[in-house]
């Protein structure tokens, strides 16, 4: 088990920084290290997908001169495929998320979602 | 050689795309133009291809770039999928018509083409969700259908929604991050990203026994991301606020039906990625059983402590959706119908019901708290009765669709015989906490007060799309309650062309 750990290094490096990630997101108070948190988790799935498609020995599936273009000579393109598409979904949601940071900070005057969502509680309930 | 009605599905999904698209560049009265044409196209075409569907009674599997199997990416359909897409097209139209007035209202000037816009693309990823037959097709539309969903709930005026979507935006990422990891970790065991590949290699691996660990991880994990993402019991914090607030026709389709979307993907993967066998064994549904009925009677009585109609009508939205996990979590084939039909049924109902609460806020300045709603009833009979139609059908009163979901839950219940004393106690004190919130709603809002002697039938001023889509909306759960039988063999026969 503990072993296994070991020898499969980058997915075990994967999960625990997706940990790590998921965690910010969900607990850290802080809008931009929520942010950063987003982008580790993303991160760490790619990392996954990376080490998956990869085959010892083998290069990235280009043909040139003096090369022969056999599939036996490449590794697997799909994984490098989906993390490109991952990256494009996460890098719009940062774009997203940080649009947001801006506009909270203008409304509320602080980055802190506790004191934020207090502000807001206050708000309503005046009205 | 494809018939001309099997192309009508990707159609419909292009064709709702490049409008969006197209909405960007337009002044704001010719994108509502364009998205409801589209609309009404999706709709004109969903129905022929579901007629298509019954005519021939078979599934449809469409190339996307003329590649075999293994390779491309597919759409697949069959009654099931055509029926909820044409359901859907029309309940987005009819929550568009009905809050068109507060759009204009509530959204600045320079952004009302964006709007149109976000709930185009927000079509589109839906019913990509409900036709895609790949897994990461699937998991890109799930983004898009978040980011879209989230930009609705923000473009509304002021700062009120910021912290709504802020909440609703962690959560999502937090859902679309456990489902992308599952995605990642099956293609890892499987090789495959479509479906019916990923069910044989699967298949193989539960016949051998290898792999049984991940396998149940893989089904958790698509189980809790869908799950957040639909705002299933323990992880709903985030609904009555983005619900709460948004503008009401954007309310209307995010508790309509983009909830929807994610419960109809997890219902696809069940079926198609997993089969039912490995479902059963791995005793997800218990546990989906058990969260549904949580949400049906905590969802409820949460409603009953809210000051603020649009928000308890979301809380509401939340006892709802107990429901259809509570369908699924049965576990047969009725089940799965009646839960089906709780989709249908309250995508017609619950915008019918936000999209009146706007009516109200129109006579009542804006105020969405009970306290300034008193005698608003009175300000717009109409509303009034389209409400008490929407609460009543909502509580179970036979004739109203809500009867039909309840008594076709409770059926299917009686099939299984372990779950038929929970089913049956859950229904009927949840039939008992829905009226506990609705009918004081309804004294609230008929309450004669000072300013309200005289009853308006309709206010000066009409708003002619509200007024026409409240009439389909009322017309459509009538039909729910009357022909439910008709639907119910409808589903059936979807699903035994489902898996």
């Amino acid at each position: 088990m503990v072993q296994g750990l070991f020898t499969n290094y980058y997915e075990t490096t994967a999960m625990i920084v997706f940990g790590i990630g998921f965690a910010t997101l969900l607990l850290n108070k802080n809008i931009i290290k929520k942010i950063i948190g987003f982008n580790f988790m993303d991160t760490a799935i790619y990392l996954f997908l990376a080490s998956k498609g990869y085959i010892t020995g083998r290069l990235a599936p280009i043909s040139f001169e003096g090369m022969n273009p056999t599939f036996e000579n490449y590794i697997n393109p799909i994984p490098a495929g989906l993390v490109l598409t991952g990256i494009v979904v996460s890098v719009s949601f940062s774009a997203f998320f940080l649009a947001l940071a801006i506009r909270l900070y203008k409304a509320y005057n602080t980055l802190d979602l506790n004191e934020i969502i207090r502000l807001k509680n206050m708000e309503a309930e005046e009205e | 050689m494809l018939s001309l009605e099997q192309n009508f599905p990707f159609v419909c999904i292009i064709l709702s795309m490049a409008t969006g698209i197209l909405c960007a560049a337009l002044k704001p009265k010719k994108a509502m133009v364009v998205c409801i044409a589209n609309l009404v196209i999706n709709f004109i075409l969903s129905l022929l291809a579901l007629r298509y569907c019954i005519k021939v009674g078979d599934f449809t599997v469409y190339w996307m770039g003329h590649f075999p199997a293994p390779f491309g990416n597919e759409i697949r359909f069959g009654i099931l999928e055509t029926l909820l897409a044409t359901g859907f097209s029309l309940v987005m139209l009819l929550s568009i018509l009905g809050g068109l007035k507060h759009v204009f209202h509530d959204v600045d000037e320079s952004k009302q083409n964006y709007y149109f816009l976000m709930q185009n693309l927000l079509f589109a990823s839906i019913l990509a969700l409900i036709y895609t037959n790949d897994l990461f097709t699937a998991y890109v539309f799930v983004e898009i259908n978040t980011l879209t969903s989230c930009s609705i709930v923000m473009l509304k005026k002021g700062r009120e929604t910021l912290v709504a979507t802020t909440r609703y935006l962690i959560m999502s990422l937090l859902g679309s991050g456990l489902f992308l990891i599952g995605i990642s970790i099956l293609y890892d065991i499987t090789g495959h990203l479509l479906m019916p590949q990923i069910k044989e290699s699967v298949e193989a691996l539960a016949a051998t026994g290898a792999y049984k660990f991940p396998l149940e991880m893989i089904i958790c994990l698509f189980s809790i991301g869908m799950g957040v993402k639909s705002a299933l019991y323990p992880f709903h914090s985030w609904l009555p606020d983005a619900h709460g607030s948004a503008t009401s026709s954007a309310s209307a389709v995010l508790s309509g039906l983009v909830l929807k979307g994610y419960i109809i993907l997890l219902i696809k993967m069940f079926y198609r990625v997993f089969g039912l066998e490995i479902i059963y064994s791995s005793r997800v549904l218990d546990i989906l059983f058990v969260l549904g009925i949580l949400a049906m009677t905590i969802g409820s009585i949460k409603a009953i402590s809210e000051r603020d109609l649009k928000r308890m009508i979301a809380y509401s939205s939340v006892a709802q959706i107990g429901y259809i996990y509570l369908g699924i979590g049965i576990g047969n084939e009725l089940g799965m119908a009646a839960a089906l039909l709780q989709v249908l049924v309250h995508a017609f109902t619950k915008p019918m019901l936000f999209n009146t609460a706007g009516a109200f806020m129109d006579v009542a300045d804006g105020k969405k708290k009970f306290k300034y709603l008193a005698g608003a009833a009175r300000k717009n009979m109409f509303a009034g009765i389209v409400f008490a139609i929407g609460a009543l059908s909502m509580i179970g009163i036979p004739l109203f669709a809500g009867f039909s979901v309840k008594y076709y839950l409770g059926l299917s219940a009686l099939e299984n015989a372990p779950r038929v004393v929970l089913s049956i106690i859950a229904l009927i004190i949840s039939t008992v906490l829905n009226a506990i919130y609705y009918i004081p709603a309804l004294m609230v809002l008929f309450r004669k007060t000072e300013d309200t002697e005289k009853v308006v039938f309709i206010p000066k001023n009409p708003d002619i799309p509200y007024i026409i889509s409240s009439i389909v909306f009322v017309i459509a759960n009538f039909v729910f309650g009357k022909f439910a039988s008709y639907f119910i063999d409808l589903i059936i026969k979807g699903l035994g062309m489902f898996a």
